[in-house]
């Protein structure tokens, strides 16, 4: 319907994307028919959807940093005017559904929110009367998220349809008009989100009910196992974030969250972390002992376990099997001796991972990149976990991992931390690091703030905080500055 | 229209093993059709190429001969391959190895003893080892790549060896030839069969086919190198060291290589000579890659190589044939196994137009 928001909602690997990109012209459909306006068409390409007045704003941006806002603009636009009337449109639309933007400024100067407007208005100067938004808030703090449903909103009653992709249902019930669920590739409900409730939309989109994390109180205060005192360090990445003077401790029996947008140092924390960046040796100490400059095999014998933000690459090879995988990491215990490798242990111990973390699988014998995102997933955790180390530093647990996976990934890291283990999460969905954390920091432009606990703060303070208000206590023009980018994002 | 790679989404397992087969078989049709070109009848040139040179002992014997150097070389690179070290100076490493090794047997050029050849064994190894430390220790010190530095240190190997043994250790009864003098008795290593060169160094490539195989499959330091050739980041993750691998890998190709180079001079050559290699340190790179970088596929493909070595003899013997065609058929081969490798893992397609708007947007 023209001016009507439509969600699509689904699980991860629900199909959502899929059908996305074959309405884009991305991917083409194996069966079936579409209509556009009532006529069948068969939308072969990207540029012929362009034609047809739809556009739509991917998950991951395609920019270039390297250049500016125009430019990349020009790039994506079939017939690009020249330099100037294109700068003068861009100033035009993005005031007028307000997305301020500067055509001159180059990308990677650019917040996360800023790129997504640069997608947004570069979709709206073809004038679409569709829009597609696939996952538009992964990427957003709670303040930029309500900016862009005001965009929405405004684009909605001019008459433009939007078809917005999302698992996060509150937003949908926030925003959208209407909805259709997928389940395994198939529709499996229409809903009106505004006359139903968060749980009864989880039900129809994972067809049983939210699974709750069981979340004691937390333990009395033990003995601090991570400390991080005054870690300053440069990225070694040009467009990456240094880090200023953090600190972080972290004590026996707690979880402690931290919260931020991604790109504001995080990359950057967990590798020094975990030792594959090495930094001055008393900055980053494991209980009395300085580790700054041992790297991640020694801090692991030290019990320092660590579950990267990239599954496949990082914290496992796509190639090889699980039992290879679990070498990775897992090798102590008489599982090499004399150089060689005890398979038989080795295999064992996939197997108990296996098996106590409910990993769906082939086998300790499958390819790591046969498996899904989840279960892959529950297995790195498992291979950390199962180490017994005495602090576990995990980046973005559930990042694209069904919504079972992640509740039995969060309850694992809450059993670890009733079994006296420090852990820390680092990740971008709030409502996550609420739920497991008995402290929150938010880091910012490679600032840290302090650590609030869970129950003494809000979603909407730690929001302000992703937005850097919390850099202003501690006062600085340069801080100042940086508060005043960011709440243009 | 323009034709445009694309990755497949599932390349197929049994295609990468049989991609040395498929390159074998197009080589052989090329080579054939190429002959036909050059005047001879194709199956006249076949039966010269592929059977006449091993339808006695003596012709197998050879195809051993040759594979010894080959399959010694091949299991060193394919180690540091799978590691993604490219040590390309095999040739050099190997005529160090010559010369150090060669060098001890000159130097006790009297000698009887029993520890004359184990010693040149060691000697060669080290020396090879020596030089393949010179890129390891550019590599990890000031990141210089170690496919140049290696490439270019064969070079210089030669031409010491071309002072060598055009100076210094120039045979004083040898005419001035630029040869030296004959290596003792004690210094060469024993034939193996009656009736051919084979000699012990096959065995002790046979070991080291073996050994490589225990090493890449078995070991830890082996499990480290996979996964630093497969995925460096989860390597780093895992704390497996990078200048570490990047040390052994090249150790152990240099060391191996040298050892080849020691069983050239003390077999079939028995001396010092400017050219000691037929180009086994850079046929050996085409072997490891037939071989699939596997210990077992790299002995049959030395085999292999070995007979296309043999074959351009022959074919310059029987056929008037330029010694080019050997170099012509090992280029065959390694293309073919390139292309047929690239085509399991993209596929063609045609597109009408190339923009880079619509090529960016099929990518995300």
């Amino acid at each position: 319907m023209p001016g009507e928001v439509h969600a699509v909602l689904g699980e991860n690997g629900a199909g959502k994307s899929t059908l996305m990109k074959i309405i884009y012209g991305v991917v083409k459909a194996d069966a079936g028919e579409m209509r556009w306006e009532g006529q069948q068409v068969t939308v072969t390409s990207p540029a012929q959807a362009r034609k047809l007045g739809i556009g739509m704003v991917f998950q991951h941006f395609s920019l270039f940093e390297t250049l500016t806002v125009a430019e990349n603009i020009a790039l994506g636009l079939d017939h690009p005017p020249d330099m100037k009337t294109l700068s003068g449109r861009i100033r035009e639309v993005s005031e007028r559904y307000g997305l301020p933007l500067d055509p001159n400024r180059l990308v990677h100067a650019l917040s996360v929110g800023e790129r997504q407007r640069v997608e947004i208005v570069r979709c709206l100067l073809q004038e679409p009367r569709l829009l597609i938004m696939d996952e538009p808030t992964s990427v957003l703090t709670p303040q930029a998220v309500e900016r862009l449903f005001e965009t929405l909103r405004r684009l909605s009653a001019e008459g433009v349809s939007i078809l917005y992709i999302s698992h996060k249902l509150e937003e949908i019930r926030a925003l959208c008009h209407s909805a259709t669920v997928l389940r395994a590739g198939k529709v499996s409900g229409h809903a009106d989100p505004r006359q139903e409730s968060a749980g009864s939309l989880a039900r129809m989109m994972i067809g049983r009910e939210l699974p709750v994390c069981r979340h004691s109180a937390p333990a009395r205060e033990g003995e601090p196992r991570l400390v991080v005192e005054g870690l300053t360090l440069a990225s070694d990445d040009p467009f990456g974030t240094h880090l200023h003077n953090i600190d972080l401790t972290v004590r026996a029996g707690e979880i402690v969250g931290i919260a931020g947008v991604s790109g504001n140092g995080q990359q950057e924390l967990l590798a020094a972390l975990s030792g594959e960046r090495l930094v001055v040796n008393h900055t980053v100490r494991l209980g009395n002992l300085p580790v700054g400059q041992l790297g991640p095999a020694a801090r692991r014998v030290l019990g320092l376990g660590f579950v990267p933000e990239e599954r496949l690459g990082r914290g496992a090879v796509p190639e090889l099997s699980l039992t290879h995988n679990a070498l990775l990491t897992a090798r102590r215990g008489g599982m090499v001796h004399f150089g060689l490798i005890d398979f038989a242990r080795v295999r064992a111990f996939a197997e108990r991972c296996i098996r106590e973390f409910a990993v769906k699988c082939g086998g300790p014998e499958a390819a790591a990149k046969s498996l899904s995102g989840g279960n892959l997933q529950k297995f790195i955790v498992g291979r950390e976990v199962l180490q017994e180390p005495q602090v576990l530093v995990v980046a973005q647990p559930t990042w694209g991992v069904d919504v079972g996976a992640a509740a039995a990934i969060r309850q694992a890291l809450i059993d670890l931390r009733d079994r006296g283990v420090a852990v820390l999460v680092v990740s971008e969905e709030l409502e996550e690091l609420f739920e497991i954390s008995d402290r929150i920091a938010v880091i910012f432009h490679g600032r840290l703030s302090p650590a609030k606990p869970a129950a003494a703060t809000t979603p909407e303070e730690i929001g302000l905080w992703m937005g850097g208000a919390f850099v202003q206590d501690s006062g600085g023009a340069e801080a100042a500055n940086e508060v005043r980018h960011a709440a243009q994002a | 229209m323009l034709l445009r790679l694309e990755p497949r989404p599932q390349p197929s397992r049994l295609m990468a093993w049989c991609s040395p087969l498929i390159a074998a078989a197009l080589m052989l049709v090329t080579g054939i059709v190429v002959f036909g070109l050059l005047g001879q009848s194709p199956l006249a040139a076949f039966k010269s190429f592929f059977i006449s040179p091993i339808d006695d002992l003596y012709g197998l014997g050879e195809l051993g001969l040759k594979a010894t150097p080959l399959a010694l070389i091949a299991v060193g690179l394919a180690i540091g391959f799978r590691a993604q070290v490219w040590n390309i100076g095999a040739e050099g490493q190997l005529t160090l190895g010559a010369i150090c090794g060669g060098g001890l047997a000159l130097w006790f050029h009297e000698s009887t003893s029993g520890w004359l050849l184990p010693g040149m064994l060691v000697l060669g190894a080290l020396g090879g080892m020596a030089w393949a430390a010179i890129p390891a220790f550019l590599r990890t010190r000031c990141n210089t790549n170690e496919i140049l530095v290696s490439l270019m240190l064969n070079y210089v190997a030669l031409l010491l060896l071309a002072y060598l043994v055009n100076g210094p250790w120039r045979n004083p009864e040898g005419f001035a030839f630029p040869e030296s003098r004959m290596f003792p008795e004690a210094g060469l290593l024993p034939a193996l069969l009656a009736g051919t060169r084979l000699h012990a160094g096959a065995l002790i490539t046979l070991a080291a086919v073996a050994l490589g195989w225990v090493l890449m499959s078995r070991s830890f330091i082996g499990f480290q190198m996979q996964v630093a050739g497969l995925a460096g980041d989860a390597a780093r993750y895992a704390g497996f060291s990078r200048e570490r691998l990047v040390w052994i890998s090249l150790l152990i190709s240099g060391g191996l290589a040298g050892l080849a180079g020691v069983g050239e001079v003390a077999g079939p050559i028995g001396q010092l000579l400017p050219n000691i290699s037929p180009g086994y340190g850079y046929a050996a790179i085409i072997v490891a890659f037939v071989g699939r970088l596997h210990p077992v596929g790299i002995l049959l493909a030395s085999l292999l190589m070995s007979l296309l070595y043999l074959g351009g003899e022959s074919a310059q013997l029987e056929l008037g044939l330029p010694s080019a065609v050997t170099g012509l058929f090992q280029g065959l081969l390694l293309f073919f196994l390139l292309a047929a490798d690239l085509l399991i893992r993209f596929r063609i397609r045609r597109v009408r137009r190339l923009r880079l708007a619509v090529a960016k947007e099929s990518a995300s």
